[in-house]
């Protein structure tokens, strides 16, 4: 399956999400998302708001789901969110903000996912996540 | 941490300054993030802030639906939140937010614009405890379900004497 912004909402499209395209890093299995740093996504001056950090990692959960998906042929299926759990680590400077999913489990009716977000250094993480997922298969006739 | 803006005084000393949400709020919601989702303020209590979030086509979470996302619906909540921990404390002093947890009861109406509602009910010296909900209309039918944990940021007073 091919990374591009057609895996992204308009949401995520309008804040500046982009698919990740360096090779180490879509090596990884999950796609790795980022957004550069603008005014769009500033909260106080020369930092990340923390609802425009929510939305990064929120999107990062649901592309991997939706490529996790569609490997098992499920790419049909409507996703609904059921909740997440925000734990906000370090502020998140004026630099590119990347974040990746792990999906801890894929159900049938529904998915859990942690989430993770980083600057510089990957090994201090800015904003970490829990969410789960709905799914809903399409209606057979 | 996720930090508030501080644009509309420009200061985030621990001096205690005097916080009206609604003379404030057009300020705040002049720009960046605040100001790309087009947030609103709508009322307030002695602890509690509501903010309007308009519906916009660029905002939704799924190109074959006409229902906000989610992400600006935790900015929504994340900034009600922090404007009611400053209405209760009267204050204008930087939090960041430690823990945010949101509980998706239903969609939202299609092109609706989404309220969020939020309510500080618990403050100690460092940490502000909140809860609330986002809804489209009628707030005993909410869209979302909220509740947070928000910390002073090192330097700054704290959040009670």
């Amino acid at each position: 399956m091919s990374h591009n912004t057609d895996l992204l909402t308009p949401y995520a499209r309008s804040i500046g999400i982009t698919v990740c395209e360096q090779d180490e890093l879509l090596k990884s299995g999950a796609p790795v998302l980022m957004v550069t740093f603008s005014d769009t996504v500033q909260g106080r001056p020369s930092h990340f708001h923390g609802g425009a950090i929510s939305g990064l990692l929120e999107t990062a959960g649901y592309t991997a789901l939706r490529i996790q998906l569609a490997q098992g042929g499920r790419s049909d299926v409507q996703l609904k969110p059921i909740n997440i759990t925000m734990q906000f680590l370090a502020a998140a400077k004026a630099e590119t903000l990347y974040a990746q999913a792990r999906i801890t489990k894929l159900g049938r009716r529904n998915a859990n996912l942690e989430l993770e977000c980083w600057q510089a250094d990957r090994s201090r993480p800015r904003a970490t996540a829990v969410m789960n997922v709905l799914m809903v298969a399409p209606a057979s006739d | 941490m996720c930090v508030h803006p501080s644009h509309c005084t420009g200061s985030m000393t621990d001096q205690k300054t005097q916080f009206d949400p609604r003379e404030l709020a057009p300020f705040m919601f002049s720009a960046s993030h605040n100001g790309f989702l087009g947030m609103k303020y709508r009322d307030h209590g002695e602890d509690w802030m509501e903010l309007e979030l308009p519906w916009r086509e660029d905002l939704v979470g799924d190109s074959e639906q006409h229902v906000l996302a989610s992400g600006p619906i935790i900015s929504l909540m994340d900034m009600a939140s922090g404007m009611a921990i400053w209405t209760r404390m009267n204050s204008f002093m930087a939090v960041a937010t430690l823990d945010l947890r949101v509980d998706y009861l239903r969609p939202a109406k299609e092109r609706h614009a989404v309220i969020g509602r939020s309510q500080c009910y618990h403050l100690t010296r460092s940490a502000a405890f909140v809860r609330g909900i986002a809804h489209d209309g009628d707030k005993d039918d909410p869209v979302a379900s909220m509740a947070g944990v928000f910390m002073t940021i090192g330097g700054s007073a704290p959040l009670v004497a």
